[in-house]
């Protein structure tokens, strides 16, 4: 029986639950439903939730636990002479294939399972006309290993099967005794609702946990083979391979070099996003008629909605050669010499790229700020007779500085966490350098890089990564708490 | 409706303010509509402000008393929707004729508003910033003298005169209203606007600011929208009454109080609504 | 403004006024430059947009047109089942010399001299090599096919396809383009003969991963977006709504609360790259998912979207008015009736909106699917959400790394897709918003 089926049979038992508890209500006040305590439906639910949640979360704890169990019983089987031979790695394997080899067994039928048991010699070719291929190669043992552990997957079903369902059905029948009239069944109800609604709420703490948590335990492991100070004030990034042989050739994990890429390209993005975005949100907030603005906006908004990877192809495809193309052109009449200055993957365009995707950051973050500063400001100003500009210039920009600040600050957290635009037009060499016009890289770039591909998750090659992304976690977060409480202040202010 | 009562009380009350053609009109509004949208909230006014005396526009919230008061100096162009026709003319030209310009109108047109608003900035920058828009001083002691010019007049020099770099907005809010009213006399206006300058103040500091009102008026025309029929009788010398969005009565303050020509005033007046 | 205007009756004050000097002049110029800019920036801003989408559809709008060749092709057996034992053994069939059907009917078609090895080389290098699966479905799919002839479209060369769209340079000297000038000679022969023409490209929707730009589509990465945005809607819409509910109808004000409120407005700001580290972690590493699988993404993406839709949420629950709660405690409701009853009823057009700009948002995120293993050569459908796929914007990003002008077209041509998804996805959560909005 598959866990679906003990799933189904389990929601089956809860919907009749449901009925009879609804039905038994009824019954005990003789169908007289105001005297009850809760409309009939919560009796049902009651029913419901007895025959079901106790039994679903049974099955949850025996399906996590039993096949480390079965695991653990397996191992058991290898013999004492393999065992002393083989390292932990290799055993692995071998538990691997012996998983394979019961996953063959069960479709061989009676006649070829007699034949197979004699020895693997035998048995592989069987395995193979069955489109079984096995990992590496067997050895005798394995087809005992193997149908030991058929035998007990097997009993751990039926036996998994008969307590969930079990438990469903003493649930069903313990819920259905407690009936009566003065049962506060919509209370008991309420109250699981109210369990799950707590339980739901704490899936976002988790999600912090387990960044925080899976990061420092990666990052440790990465620090125990190169010391934090290399990483931290390292300023070159050569993460070779690693290589046994050669002690030497461990690699440096400098983050110096990515650092100084990430800050370099947020700057760029921003130097291109903060102007136009300001300057976007002041027209539309002061100057731009509604009807303007009903159209102007959303459509500025789109650029906010345009997936990443997008914007990054943009910059490989048409951004980068187009700049790489001009600079040859400008060399060309400055030189007389036709030779780009600006490579194709640059920090320039990156950064260009990037500082397009913020403008509608930018703008409607403003925008919203800019129009909370209440309308008695600009009206003080304007009855004085300042034109429009000087009460955005002297009245309204000064009172809305704080929640600006705050909007570019979240802005900047935003570009330096942005990926794929880097990923695509940023470049791959980690330099030190102060030329936009060249490649450099960034600490996104460089999780990605060190995670994709063949993976190892032994070597400080990948867990570099962690370090890397933490390091990045801790940046943005410190931004954006930052952030946040100078806007909260700004807004209080004004409420 | 049309409302002719500028003929009719001249010769006919003697009163102990001095006639109102004493003084020469300021501005002049004829048949003046105001429109927000396809809503009109102001319908056929005619209503002129006379030189250096306070006149009143009081009435049931709602009656466009204030939208009357926004269109003497265009504040009304702020809103998008809003629409106004006739004719408002301030010493003879018409305010709204596309040859003025708005940024002088509202420098000549000074304007107090119903919630204390000082800029978010020091008591020092909020009287100089009008001066300073406009390039009224030629240096700084001349910015100086006309903050503290400005202040006295306002009478909240001795209140405030050792601690000009601190914020406007902590000040009390009478404090802040003279501010304000500060802040507007600092550009030398002509007019001033007050949109019920006293509604969000104490009883105490509203007493101040009537003062400070009634000193004005040997310098400044003013008008002002007031909720009180009490602070109109102390403080102006011409009432105006607003209903729905018209005109109902203007006359002297004292015959508009003792002896009013309407009977919607005369319910006004006793309370019968508003 | 003029003085002659005045009227007698103006007096001192008014005279002064009228002759003081304001800086108007310069004030409006200032005025109108700063008016100016403001404008620009807006232009800016659109003219960017405008220029990406523009560059996008531009190289990407022919994708959904591919070459293709029509031959009369003879399924013949001698070329399929020489030995004619196709019954027993089923290989027979998958692994026949198809493409040679295929070059037959062409040099037929073209008059190539069977003798003239180079020719026919140009020749053979017309068509697909996707022409062996084509034509192997064909016939597996129904073998009493063989022995027959019939007229098929078989897809034209990747190159091929380029030189008919005109996206190569054909000034280029001969031995340095893709397409010699024979093989011109005979396409433009098969396009007279109105044999080869750019025909709809479905292929772009069904196919797999391929290295093959005219045979490589987006099947997979559909359908491994399909699940991942249902898992999220799966998962985050209930956890997040139950989430907000509990945040903002029953949690009490507290250090606890407080700090889940912080946290959930930090998550929303991590960025994205982040929640792979995590998912390679957690799901992968701890839990033992299986690698490339939408499962795990769709878990990852999850987490993503979780505060985004918690927000939205949140901010649509505050938005009814308390009356209305009052209104429902006032008769007697429980609480949780209360919230279940009205609120949450009332609420729901806002929460809808919310969750489809979170699964948009999920939808064109590509960076925590990297890190996840995503980025894989798929060429079969995923059958379960289990199996190995790749995802909309993965198969973007990997086809951009490809060379051939072909696949840049491909990939400006799923990028249009995506959008297009995109925008669909947009559309439908702003006409919710118009449609049910309400104004307290």
């Amino acid at each position: 029986m598959s866990a679906t089926t003990i799933i189904a049979i389990v929601l089956v038992i809860g919907a009749v639950g449901y009925l009879a508890g609804a039905a038994r209500a009824r019954m005990v006040v003789g169908g007289e439903t105001a005297k009850l305590h809760s409309r009939p439906g919560y009796y049902g639910s009651f029913i419901l939730i007895w025959a079901t949640l106790p039994a679903l979360l049974l099955l949850v704890a025996w399906s996590s636990f039993a096949p480390v169990l079965i695991d653990n019983q397996v191992r058991d089987t290898i013999p004492e002479s393999v065992r002393a031979e083989q390292s932990a790695t290799q055993q692995d394997l071998s538990i691997n294939i012996v998983e394979a080899i019961a996953e063959g067994l069960r479709l061989l039928d009676e006649r070829e399972l007699q034949q197979a048991t004699a020895g693997f010699v035998l048995l592989r070719p069987l395995l193979a006309d069955k489109g079984v291929a096995l990992a590496g190669n067997g050895e005798d043992w394995m087809i005992a290993s193997a149908q030991q552990l058929n035998a007990l997957r097997d009993t751990n079903i039926i036996w998994k099967s008969i307590a969930v369902i079990g438990l469903s059905i003493v649930g069903f029948t313990a819920g259905l005794l407690q009936i009566r009239a003065q049962l506060r069944a919509r209370n008991r109800v309420e109250g699981v609702i109210h369990a799950g609604l707590v339980l739901a709420s704490t899936v976002a703490i988790l999600t912090t946990v387990g960044i925080v948590l899976s990061m420092i335990s990666e990052t440790g492991r990465f620090f125990s083979s190169v010391p934090p100070q290399e990483f931290f004030f390292g300023t070159v990034w050569d993460p070779r391979f690693a290589n046994a042989e050669d002690p030497d050739a461990a690699g440096q994990f400098g983050l110096i070099p990515l650092l100084a890429g990430t800050l370099y390209i947020a700057f760029v993005a921003m130097l291109v996003a903060v102007p136009i975005g300001l300057f976007a949100a002041i027209y539309m907030a002061e100057y731009a008629s509604s009807r303007f603005r009903s159209i102007a906006k959303p459509l500025l908004e789109v650029l906010a909605g345009i997936p990443t990877i997008v914007y990054g192809f943009f910059a490989l495809v048409t951004v980068g050669p187009f700049l790489r193309d001009l600079s040859g052109q400008i060399a060309g009449i400055a030189t007389g010499e036709v030779s780009s200055f600006i490579s194709a993957t640059s920090v320039l365009t990156a950064g260009l790229v990037m500082g397009i995707m913020l403008v509608p950051f930018v703008s409607s973050l403003s925008d919203d700020i800019i129009s909370a500063v209440p309308r008695s400001m600009r009206d003080g100003s304007l009855g004085l007779g300042a034109t429009r500009s000087e009460t955005v210039k002297r009245v309204i920009l000064p009172a809305a500085l704080p929640g600006v600040v705050g909007a570019l600050l979240m802005t900047a957290s935003r570009a330096i966490g942005e990926t794929m635009i880097v990923v695509m037009a940023a470049g791959v060499a980690a330099r030190l350098s102060i030329n936009p016009f060249e490649p450099m890289t960034t600490v996104t770039v460089k999780i990605v890089s060190q995670l994709t591909g063949d993976l190892e998750f032994t070597s400080p090659q990948t867990l570099v990564a962690f370090a890397l992304g933490l390091t990045l976690f801790f940046i943005t977060l410190a931004l954006n708490v930052y952030a946040l409480y100078i806007v909260r202040k700004y807004r209080e202010q004004y409420e | 409706m049309k409302v002719d009562t500028q003929q009719g009380f001249a010769d006919g009350t003697a009163t102990a303010v001095a006639g109102s053609n004493e003084f020469p009109v300021k501005m002049d509004g004829k048949n003046v509509n105001v429109f927000y949208g396809d809503k009109q909230a102001i319908f056929d006014v005619n209503l002129e402000i006379r030189e250096r005396q306070v006149t009143a526009l009081i009435g049931p919230s709602g009656c466009g008393k204030s939208t009357y008061l926004r269109c003497l100096n265009r504040m009304n162009d702020t809103i998008e929707s809003c629409r106004v026709t006739g004719l408002i003319t301030m010493d003879g030209e018409d305010i709204y004729d596309p040859s003025i310009d708005v940024v002088e109108l509202r420098a000549r047109v000074g304007m107090v508003f119903q919630k204390p608003n000082p800029f978010p900035k020091s008591i020092f920058e909020n009287v100089s910033y009008g001066p300073r828009i406009h390039g009224l001083a030629r240096s700084k002691a001349d910015l100086e003298a006309l903050v503290e010019q400005s202040l006295r007049g306002a009478g909240l020099w001795d209140e405030v005169k050792d601690r000009l770099q601190e914020p406007g907005t902590g000040l009390s809010g009478g404090q802040q209203q003279r501010l304000c009213i500060a802040r507007a006399i600092a550009v030398s206006p002509e007019v001033i606007l007050m949109d019920e300058p006293c509604s969000a103040l104490d009883p105490i500091a509203t007493a101040i600011v009537e003062e400070l009102i009634d000193e004005l008026r040997q310098n400044y025309t003013i008008a002002i929208v007031t909720h009180s029929m009490q602070q109109a009788a102390r403080v102006s010398q011409r009432t105006a009454m607003f209903h729905l969005g018209e005109l109902v009565e203007v006359d002297d303050t004292e015959t508009m109080f003792t002896n009013p020509s309407e009977k919607r005033t005369q319910d006004y007046i006793t309370g019968r609504f508003g | 403004m003029t003085d002659a205007s005045l009227t007698p009756a103006t007096t001192a004050t008014g005279t002064r006024s009228h002759t003081r000097d304001i800086g108007l002049k310069a004030r409006y110029a200032a005025e109108r430059r700063f008016r100016a800019y403001g404008l620009a920036a807006v232009a800016l801003g659109l003219f960017f947009l405008f220029l990406l989408l523009g560059s996008v559809i531009a190289q990407g709008y022919t994708a959904f047109w591919q070459t293709s060749i029509q031959l009369d092709i003879e399924f013949d057996e001698e070329v399929i089942d020489p030995d004619g034992n196709r019954d027993s053994d089923r290989m027979v069939l998958l692994t026949a010399n198809y493409p040679l059907l295929a070059q037959r009917a062409l040099h037929e078609k073209l008059g190539v001299d069977p003798d003239d090895r180079a020719a026919r080389r140009d020749a053979n290098s017309l068509l697909s090599q996707g022409v062996r699966t084509q034509l192997r479905d064909i016939v597996v799919s129904d073998p009493s096919i063989i022995g027959t002839t019939r007229t098929v479209w078989v897809l034209a060369h990747g190159d091929i396809d380029s030189a008919a769209k005109g996206q190569f340079d054909l000034t280029v000297e001969e031995s340095r383009r893709r397409v010699n000038d024979r093989q011109l000679g005979y396409m433009q022969t098969l396009e007279e003969a109105g044999v080869m023409e750019g025909r709809f490209n479905t292929g772009l929707f069904t196919f797999g991963a391929s290295s093959r730009p005219e045979t490589a589509g987006m099947g997979v990465a559909i359908i491994g977006s399909f699940y991942m945005m249902a898992i999220v809607l799966v998962l985050a819409l209930p956890i997040g709504v139950a989430a907000s509910i509990y945040l903002e109808e029953f949690a009490p004000k507290n250090r606890l609360t407080d700090i889940i409120e912080v946290n959930i407005n930090n998550l929303a700001a991590v960025p994205s790259i982040v929640y792979g580290l995590l998912g390679l972690a957690v799901f992968i590493n701890f839990a033992g998912l299986p690698r490339s699988a939408a499962v795990v993404g769709g878990l990852v993406l999850t987490l993503m979207t979780l505060p985004t839709i918690i927000i939205a949420t949140r901010a649509a629950l505050k938005a009814v008015p308390p009356s209305i709660r009052a209104a429902a405690l006032g008769v007697g409701a429980s609480k949780m009736q209360m919230v279940f009853h009205h609120v949450l009823p009332l609420a729901a057009p806002g929460i809808l909106t919310g969750t489809i700009i979170g699964l948009a948002t999920a939808l064109g995120e590509t960076a925590p699917l990297l890190l996840i293993g995503m980025v894989a050569f798929v060429a079969d459908y995923p059958a379960t959400p289990f199996d190995p796929s790749t995802a909309l914007p993965v198969q973007i990003y990997m086809w951009s790394g490809q060379a051939e002008r072909a696949f840049v077209e491909r990939t400006s041509g799923a990028i249009i897709i995506l959008l297009l998804f995109l925008a669909v996805m947009n559309i439908t959560a702003i006409i919710l918003r118009r449609r049910f909005e309400r104004r307290w």
